[in-house]
């Protein structure tokens, strides 16, 4: 295995070029070092102008999504010595439109995500003196998957039906908002129901499955938009056959 | 992305990648997605095909026959063979599918995906011994 790497970084600035530029630069490759060094070292050695978002290192954050050779992943958790002997090629996450170099816009993620109100919410909360909402071990694994989203919108990055129709609400909110249905002390997914069964909510997925295969979190997005599925074509068949409650 | 947002200096403007039409193309599994939901044409086309046969039985003997000859022609013998690859495709590709969105509890513990699977590969070997037996008269 070679030492060092090429990275072929996709560049675009805004006020300069209406397209975008590949860069290459070629960097250290030890056999711990993850795509977001190799980028570390460009800003710090070799081209300081270089934009990309990260912050944590340890696949916490989510900031770091890129597309690595083709795919989306979080370039903290994706080692050069996989691509040896290179190139490595890093674009910026698709389906989002780009700002600079490899930073994306994600403010309509922001955006819809607030929407399906991704908390607990309470009809009526209980007085402080009542204590805390207890949770058993079992009620808690019945959302704990859901709950390890990290926000990194690599799931968004690989569903075509996100880039061929924006308006998707998508992946990781419909997860999200799975993951407050399913937790016990939670009264809310009546509300949420109104913002999913919108023609762009979890109807908009045709289950190409892609969001759970990128997902790293293991999330499996895709699993909590066909258990929704489920869940809706249940419940409007009793408001058909029983409509005054079963 | 709110498409009326104003640019500003420090937004002159962004790039929008355009998606290909071919976008299925790039990678296998979004062709096997495509070649999933396209092969339910196929299991369209065995409806059809079995109502035509309910058809020609109800009209009697002589239009049986005539369906029977025109079952045996080259072509729809082959459009029958395609039909019946993508009909194995799609059951194989949706029993696959179908752990992820249904979720079995019993008792506290929710069944593991193999189970569910197991299960209906057992659903549809039972499903085919009752046709079979029903063809053969055994």
């Amino acid at each position: 295995m070679g030492d060092r790497i090429t990275l072929q970084v996709a560049r675009y600035r805004p006020e300069q070029e209406s397209e975008a530029t590949y860069d290459e630069f070629e960097v250290p490759c030890p056999k711990d070092w993850v795509v977001l060094d190799g980028l570390n070292h460009v800003k710090d050695r070799l081209d300081g102008t270089l934009a990309y978002r990260w912050s944590c290192r340890m696949g916490i954050c989510g900031s770091c999504g890129m597309t690595v050779n083709g795919e989306p992943k979080l370039t903290c958790a994706t080692f050069l010595s996989e691509y040896a002997p290179g190139p490595v090629r890093v674009e910026p996450l698709r389906n989002f439109p780009v700002i600079r170099d490899l930073i994306v816009d994600i403010g309509d993620f922001m955006r819809k995500l607030v929407r399906v109100k991704p908390w607990i919410v309470r009809q009526v909360e209980k007085p402080l003196s009542a204590g805390e909402y207890l949770q058993t071990p079992d009620e808690l694994e019945e959302y704990k998957q859901f709950s390890m989203c990290i926000n990194c919108m690599l799931c968004y990055a690989a569903c075509p039906i996100y880039g061929l129709d924006p308006k998707f609400i998508g992946p990781a909110v419909i997860a999200l908002a799975q993951r407050y249905n399913l937790d016990n002390r939670d009264q809310g997914a009546a509300a949420r129901m109104e913002v999913l069964s919108e023609h762009e909510g979890i109807w908009g997925c045709t289950f190409v499955g892609e969001c759970t295969k990128v997902c790293p979190k293991h999330v499996d997005p895709a699993g909590a938009i066909q258990r929704y599925k489920l869940s809706a074509a249940v419940d409007s068949m009793k408001s058909f056959f029983l409509p005054r409650g079963a | 992305m709110d498409q009326n947002h104003a640019y500003t200096a420090y937004h002159p403007r962004w790039l929008r990648p355009h998606v290909s039409t071919y976008w299925w193309l790039e990678k296998p599994a979004y062709l096997a997605f495509i070649l999933r939901e396209g092969s339910c044409m196929f299991v369209a086309w065995f409806t059809v095909y079995l109502l035509l046969l309910l058809r020609a039985i109800q009209q009697g003997q002589a239009a049986y026959e005539a369906f029977l000859a025109w079952s045996a022609g080259p072509v729809v013998v082959l459009v029958n063979i395609v039909s019946f690859a993508f009909l194995i495709f799609h059951a194989i590709t949706f029993f696959q599918a179908a752990p992820q969105a249904m979720v079995v509890h019993v008792g506290h513990r929710r069944l593991p995906a193999r189970v569910l699977l197991a299960a209906h590969y057992a659903a549809w070997a039972a499903a085919s011994i009752v046709v079979f037996w029903l063809l053969t008269g055994a």
